[in-house]
């Protein structure tokens, strides 16, 4: 078992991002969650770990536990303009174990930097986050995951904005994750990266247009349908009656 | 011999030889240590102009608290942060339930609360008592005023030690905090209790106009000096007291009213650090110095 959506809808002032998805992931796999802009694909995973309230249905985190999961936040939603170091945000993965209050100490502090060499950021512990590039902030979110130790995690366009030597060694640590028989879901928007990496796909343009094994679903067909769909907000929209909701 | 007497004379006679002296400067020591790290968290979270907000929420409260019991510290206090708490709760609530953002829903009910608290004081006292409310008189801190002003201190250097990383995080990457199962509205009140605590603790000593000086000058100064979260809270809490040291003694020496010596010494510093400011100043930008290697 693993995490599944059941009927899940989420919408802002009443228009669905994410449209009666259903389905389940597949456990100790990656899936890479491909669509259009504006597909709903940022939002679903934000219903995933529970930032978003879904107007309706369920997410089924099946025998996973909040501890197990990590998330990937797109780089937009973090304020870098605030005084903290790389050390003190690789820090914050180790929030299950520390709690709002608890000390990180020696153990923790080891892994902290263990993290750090794996993503090659060693020598930039006390940098301040303003000072890094893109792509090295991107390495210090990742840093953060793998001190999370997570079995589920979760990437919001982890690869955007970032060149392709960090992308590809990025990519190293997901292909890492994935022989560790962690679950990966991750949204992108590079086909390669996709068929290369990810042995499923859910393909999704505010529903889901084909959700299985990466080749099956990546087809000319169903990609042409993915953007067919794509989600602009109809203004004056009829109210959905599917499941009789709104009856 | 002489130069030693001059300096006397100058920086510490006038705490030696008047008690209203040494309990202004006691008031200002404990108001620096609350609301200089108070005043930086709200310049971090980009709540810089949250504090004037609060301060003008707490008027109301402050009047009720004067027509039922006089000019009584306790009542008005009480009442200026009930007020206030009222407030940020509803303000914090218009937030959550409705399509507008934060600081749409603090003017909005900060104006709201303010021409009800000069509604009230106009209808009530004298003007004399309305200068009092939104100037105060450091000068005039007496023995209980000091005692809360001092507790005040304390629960804010206690209170956000414990919540210190949540409150951090909670700016940094709040969809993180959720992630982890941590909500990040408690905090968020926890600390706008404690921001209009320290401002009806800065209320007897400045009024709830100039309160807010205190809290912002030196936390918005501390950001053009420091670069990590410790040196900034030290930085600003020193600029804090050290505006109030100097502004006393500007006071006693030139008869200046004592509340806006103070604040207007902490705007000079600030002036001075807009330009020198090692983190940030305009002109450490423009001194030339060697570029590292790599």
């Amino acid at each position: 078992m693993s995490i599944a959506l059941e009927n899940i809808t989420v919408s802002y002032q009443r228009h669905p991002a994410v449209h009666h998805a259903s389905g389940q992931f597949v456990e100790g796999e990656c899936t890479a969650i491909f669509g259009p802009n504006g597909a709903g694909k940022s939002t679903l995973l934000k219903a995933m770990i529970g930032a978003l309230k879904p107007d309706h249905g369920k997410v089924h985190l099946n025998g996973f536990k909040r501890n197990d999961i990590a998330y990937l936040p797109q780089q937009s939603e973090i304020d870098r303009s605030l005084p903290v170091s790389v050390i003190d945000l690789v820090s914050t993965g180790l929030w299950h174990h520390t709690g709002p209050f608890g000390r990180v100490g020696r153990e923790g502090h080891a892994r902290v930097c263990a993290a750090l060499e794996q993503v090659g950021l060693a020598e930039f512990q006390h940098r301040p986050i303003s000072a890094l590039s893109s792509g090295q902030f991107q390495r210090v979110l990742f840093a953060r995951i793998v001190v999370q130790d997570a079995r589920l995690i979760l990437l919001d366009e982890p690869f955007n904005a970032v060149d392709a030597k960090t992308t590809y060694d990025l990519l190293e640590l997901v292909r890492r994750w994935r022989d560790e028989k962690r679950t990966v879901i991750a949204v992108l928007h590079d086909y390669e990266q996709v068929r290369a990496y990810f042995s499923q796909t859910l393909l999704m343009a505010r529903e889901i247009v084909a959700w299985g094994q990466t080749e099956k679903v990546l087809t000319d067909d169903n990609l042409l349908r993915a953007v067919n769909r794509a989600a602009h907000w109809q203004e004056h929209a009829p109210v959905c009656r599917v499941d009789g909701e709104a009856a | 011999m002489m130069v030693a007497h001059a300096l006397y004379d100058l920086f510490v006679s006038p705490f030696a030889d008047f008690a209203f002296m040494r309990r202004a400067l006691a008031g200002c020591l404990a108001l620096a240590l609350g609301s200089g790290p108070i005043g930086l968290f709200l310049v971090m979270r980009r709540m810089s102009l949250m504090g004037d907000a609060m301060s003008h929420a707490v008027l109301p409260g402050a009047a009720v608290g004067f027509l039922l019991a006089g000019l009584s510290l306790p009542a008005m206090s009480l009442g200026g942060f009930v007020a206030g708490v009222l407030v940020a709760l509803l303000a914090g609530l218009a937030t959550r339930f409705t399509s507008l953002k934060e600081d749409a829903s603090f003017a909005a009910f900060y104006l709201l609360s303010l021409a009800l608290g000069v509604l009230l004081v106009s209808k009530s006292g004298s003007n004399v008592d309305l200068m009092h409310i939104l100037f105060g008189s450091v000068l005039a801190v007496d023995q209980p005023a000091l005692i809360l002003v001092a507790s005040v201190a304390t629960v804010t250097l206690l209170l956000l030690s414990v919540i210190y990383r949540p409150l951090l995080l909670e700016s940094l990457d709040p969809v993180f905090l959720r992630a982890v199962g941590s909500r990040g509205g408690f905090w968020h009140m926890l600390f706008l209790m404690l921001v209009v605590l320290n401002l009806v603790a800065g209320f007897q000593a400045l009024g709830t106009l100039m309160a807010v000086g205190l809290m912002m000058l030196p936390a918005i100064t501390a950001r053009l000096w420091a670069s990590s979260v410790g040196g900034m809270l030290a930085t600003s809490i020193g600029v804090a007291f050290g505006s109030g040291v100097g502004g006393l003694l500007l006071s006693y020496h030139f008869e200046l009213p004592s509340g806006p010596a103070i604040i207007l010494l902490a705007g000079l510093v600030y002036l001075f650090s807009l330009l020198f400011g090692k983190v940030g100043g305009a002109l450490p930008r423009y001194v030339r110095t060697r570029h590292l290697e790599g």
